[in-house]
């Protein structure tokens, strides 16, 4: 199908970006951002969203910041126009490295090419790996409007179902990690390589030699905004050795009983809760690096 | 509300210069302004690949582009492949290796591979195959694809180290 009309505004950079989405709103329209647009593009041609304006950061990508990959020894910074595809083939420190591998299961080549860090951020997609691997990371969003910058910290971001905590005249303009994660690693599954996954799982093991400290678990497909799972954390927390099966087992027990997941006819609770188990357990081994990760 | 915009960008190595609504897509720019037919449409909405372009170099589904985005873009179509007549050996591996029946896709995948090789010149198999899923193609099977453009990369190979005297890809392995 063919997206619903709309009025196309190009911005020069973020003030005037800003400008534009505040002045459209005045206006009366419904603006929204367009960057990559290998989500909003989708949702269109469905008319699942009509937006009445389109503000393109497209030439921004002329601001060097805005394409800027930055390590500064403990924080990675994306400028908002990062494409998965720069991401996939940076050289990224190890503890983001977890970032690079992850990309292979963003859509495919030429989605990865286009479609950008925020952008996939800011569409808030339950399943999406960026939010998971927000989560994992701690990033910090960092958002300009009329009144300035704030910084949203990941786990204020998400409000479920395709909803964030950046405002309709908000643009993104560079996305901190702040929690290196040298053992970790996201694994997901999908009925077809490249598609939305139906539950995606990403872990990160805090270790010392091969003793578990500590460790975050996050899933993606399981509730309305992707989550961090406390119950399996605090397995981790508890300790052990991260070669051991009982705790790799234990863990995503722990996962697995306390999701409460959607229930439908094709993907049923039960089916998402069988996945979550086999899925984070992989991730866990993966992440420890007794279980590889699949080749591209 | 048509907002119309005069947008401008080369196509081929030509430079164009278009009046169009914002939502029109780079497929139907291609397509209905320029007449560039070889470019296919086929779902719409970025799935099967089918209108897959080089945009700067990347491959882009057209779907998936705004024609405005593309302003000052430098495009390749199919079109482009072949020169004065001659098929170029990516799309005559196409036609040696069987790597098309219908060939509604075919397009799509030419360019996908296209801008795979120009990118990963070394790409292994594996590699192509993974780029290749990007693009449905319901006639093929998809291995006679993975053979015809894993010869082509081959053959390019062959031919950067032999220096200039075009390497088949039947003396490929």
């Amino acid at each position: 199908m063919k997206p619903a009309a709309f009025t196309y505004h190009r911005a020069h950079d973020v003030a005037d970006a800003v400008g534009l989405l505040t002045d459209l709103a005045a206006a009366g329209e419904d603006p929204k951002i367009i960057a990559g647009g290998q989500s909003l593009m989708p949702m269109m041609t469905f008319r699942l969203s009509r937006p009445s304006a389109l503000v393109d950061l497209g030439p921004l990508r002329r601001v060097p910041s805005m394409t800027a990959i930055d390590h500064d020894g403990h924080t990675l910074a994306l400028g908002a126009l990062v494409t998965h595809r720069a991401v996939e083939t940076a050289k990224l420190p190890e503890g983001f490295a977890v970032l690079a591998r992850a990309m292979r299961w963003v859509g495919h080549l030429p989605i990865r090419s286009r479609g950008t860090v925020a952008g996939s951020l800011v569409h808030g997609d339950a399943t999406a790996e960026w939010c998971l691997l927000a989560l994992l990371l701690d990033a910090v969003v960092v958002a300009e409007g009329p009144g300035g910058r704030r910084e949203i910290p990941a786990d204020q971001l998400f409000h479920g179902f395709y909803a964030t905590a950046v405002d309709p005249d908000e643009v993104v303009v560079e996305v901190r990690f702040t929690r290196p994660a040298p053992h970790a690693a996201l694994t997901e599954f999908a009925r077809r390589h490249g598609d939305f996954a139906i539950v995606d799982a990403a872990v990160a093991l805090d270790l010392d030699g091969s003793d578990v400290t500590g460790g975050r678990v996050v899933l993606g497909g399981v509730a309305p905004a992707p989550i961090r799972v406390p119950e399996a954390e605090a397995v981790l927390a508890a300790g052990g050795d991260a070669r051991d099966d009982a705790l790799v087992g234990a863990v995503a027990d722990a996962a697995a009983a306390a999701i409460d997941p959607p229930d439908d006819p094709q993907t049923t609770a039960t089916y998402r809760r069988r996945l979550t188990r086999t899925l984070v357990a992989d991730a866990c081994r993966q992440a420890a690096g007794t279980l590889q990760e699949p080749q591209p | 509300m048509n907002d119309p915009h005069l947008l401008s960008l080369t196509v081929n190595g030509a430079e164009h210069e278009v009046v169009v609504e914002p939502r029109r897509t780079l497929a139907d720019v291609l397509r209905h302004d320029l007449r560039l037919t070889g470019t296919h449409v086929g779902c719409e909405h970025g799935v099967c690949g089918a209108c897959t372009v080089l945009v700067d170099g990347a491959p882009t589904r057209a779907c998936l582009v705004f024609a405005v985005q593309a302003e000052g873009a430098d495009v390749r179509t199919v079109e482009s492949l072949a020169r004065d007549g001659e098929l170029s050996d990516l799309q005559r591996a196409f036609g040696d290796h069987h790597a098309l029946q219908c060939g509604f896709c075919t397009p799509g995948f030419l360019m996908l591979a296209e801008g795979v090789l120009a990118e990963q010149p070394d790409a292994s198999r594996e590699d192509i195959r993974e780029a290749l899923s990007a693009n449905l193609c319901r006639c093929t099977g998809y291995q006679t694809i993975v053979d015809a453009v894993h010869a082509t990369a081959c053959s390019r190979r062959e031919t950067e180290r032999s220096g200039a005297r075009p390497v088949d890809w039947e003396s490929c392995s």
